[in-house]
């Protein structure tokens, strides 16, 4: 018996293996091309530097203590703005689906805010709130906003009435009925709306803290560009693509454990 | 012997109902005698789904009274429950927390027990997802019996299955009911169904009761005898009568 399964979990672990191999293969290519092709000096180190140069001004930075300090005011800015808009676009959406006075009153005057681009609105945030933390936290919590109470609305809308019914037969009334029914029924579409409002997160405060600012990823890469330290700029980029990779990752641990009723997140 | 609520345990008087003006039902009078298992048949839009619904509380009547129980209805009734043609069981929770669904204080045994009594003691972890058609509707079943329910009002719980599923539960709802005791309002557009099941089948044609006969064949009912096939026929003819197709 042993001796048959053997070989098939060499084979499967050789898939994952092969299945790692090739969708890393092209990322790795490109950097190893990029590399030779920067220490080469085909491509000028002003306009982009070798990836080895990128880690050493990580590593510059990191002595110093300005990395660290960069990407926790810039963490601390957008989880401080996902908070404030996630939890008010939350609370509007929740309020819009279960009543409809709430829809009547409230629905129309988000959507038709909803159309204008809030990266439009970074003059007049500057403006009212100058360059401070106020305009960031503004700026990234109307981001934040929009797709959490599109998708907690939705979410609850589209519950299936059939269950809403058998809960009624069954005795299931108000707090029951939010907590057993709606909340979890609600629960995958308020999760995309996370993810997405993790996306434009980042995307708001790397704009928000590009334009204006004195502390931040956003302003170490300004100020670099200044300086006409590409490598800082660079650095400042993949510090950005990994944050952001971390949130989404953090949507996606988040979404398995919350709908891990769903058939596709059962082995 | 018999007391006069246990005479006629559901009661409808003159009960009628329309939605935005077309006449679904009119002047219907029934009486349920408690633990009479009735089958009501009819073709689709003979207002069958919408009786089991005015009766599960689930809509109110436009004219006439509903008593269940000697007492008028209103809301819906926590002696009654009904399976619907799906198991409407919520995809988020475990079988065994659905089976509970709405119940308060120690219900884990009686949820158990449920199971067990629909062959399921083993699935209560799983996730309703899982479950094939046949088991979602035990479970259903499990769900409502869990309550001990003095009225099951069946939807055409079983018109979604397959042949040989179907004839299982059947089965299992006619052992349930006849160690249960509880009334039974059962709606199917299968004829054979309401023979096989039923103490008394109603035909319900245009939103009016045309047919309402007693079936008198002793348990467990074979479905090749003579007096099956006849009342099956006389049951078929009135359904596919011109009246009905006319209409």
């Amino acid at each position: 018996m042993s001796s048959r399964s053997a070989p098939k979990s060499q084979r499967l672990s050789g898939d994952v293996l092969l299945q790692f191999l090739l969708s890393w293969s092209v990322p790795a290519i490109a950097i190893i091309a990029w590399q030779v092709l920067a220490c080469r000096g085909i491509i000028p180190a002003r306009v982009l530097p070798a990836p080895t140069a990128v880690l050493r001004a990580g590593v510059r930075l990191w002595r110093t203590g300005e990395l660290q300090n960069a990407i926790l005011i810039s963490s601390e800015r957008a989880v401080a703005g996902f908070l404030i808009g996630g939890s008010i676009g939350f609370l509007i959406g929740l309020a819009n689906g279960l009543s409809r006075i709430s829809e009547m009153l409230l629905d129309s005057s988000v959507q038709m805010l909803r159309n204008i681009p809030h990266l439009a609105l970074i003059p007049l945030v500057i403006l009212w709130f100058g360059i401070g933390e106020p305009a960031k936290l503004f700026l990234v919590s109307l981001g934040v906003f929009f797709p959490i109470y599109l998708n907690t609305f939705h979410g609850i809308r589209s519950i299936d009435p059939g269950l809403r019914e058998m809960a009624s037969v069954y005795g299931v009334r108000s707090w029951s009925l939010f907590w057993n029914v709606i909340l979890p029924g609600a629960m995958p579409s308020i999760l995309v709306g996370v993810r997405y409002a993790l996306g434009l997160m980042w995307l708001t405060l790397i704009v928000a803290e590009t334009i204006a600012g004195d502390s931040g990823i956003g302003y170490i890469t300004m100020n670099a560009r200044d300086l006409m330290e590409t490598d800082v700029v660079l650095l400042g980029i993949v510090i950005y693509a990994i944050l952001g990779k971390l949130a989404d990752t953090i949507a996606r641990l988040l979404e398995r454990t919350l709908l891990r009723w769903k058939p596709e997140y059962q082995q | 012997m018999i007391s006069p609520i246990q005479d006629s345990y559901v009661v409808l008087k003159g009960v009628g109902k329309s939605f935005a003006g077309s006449t679904v039902l009119t002047g219907i009078d029934l009486t349920i005698p408690f633990g009479q298992f009735v089958a009501l048949v009819g073709k689709s839009g003979s207002g069958k789904s919408t009786l089991l619904r005015l009766i599960a509380g689930l809509e109110t009547p436009t004219s006439g009274q509903i008593l269940i129980g000697g007492s008028a209805l209103r809301e819906q009734c926590a002696q009654a429950r009904v399976m619907f043609q799906d198991a409407r069981l919520l995809p988020w929770k475990r079988v065994r927390d659905n089976v509970g669904i709405g119940r308060t204080g120690d219900w884990r045994n009686d949820a158990s027990r449920a199971l067990e009594e629909v062959g399921l003691s083993d699935r209560g972890a799983d996730w309703p997802g899982v479950l094939s058609g046949g088991q979602r509707q035990r479970v259903a079943l499990a769900r409502a019996l869990v309550s001990a329910p003095s009225l099951l009002l069946l939807d055409e719980p079983l018109s979604a299955l397959d042949a040989l599923t179907r004839i299982d539960m059947q089965r299992l709802i006619e052992r349930i009911w006849r160690e249960h005791g509880f009334t039974v309002l059962l709606i199917t557009h299968d004829v054979e169904e309401a023979v096989t099941l039923a103490d008394r089948v109603i035909l319900l044609d245009e939103g009016k009761i045309s047919v309402d006969v007693h079936i008198d064949i002793s348990r467990p009912r074979q479905r090749r005898s003579v007096r099956f096939g006849e009342l099956e026929q006389q049951i078929l003819g009135a359904v596919m009568a011109p009246s009905a197709i006319a209409g």
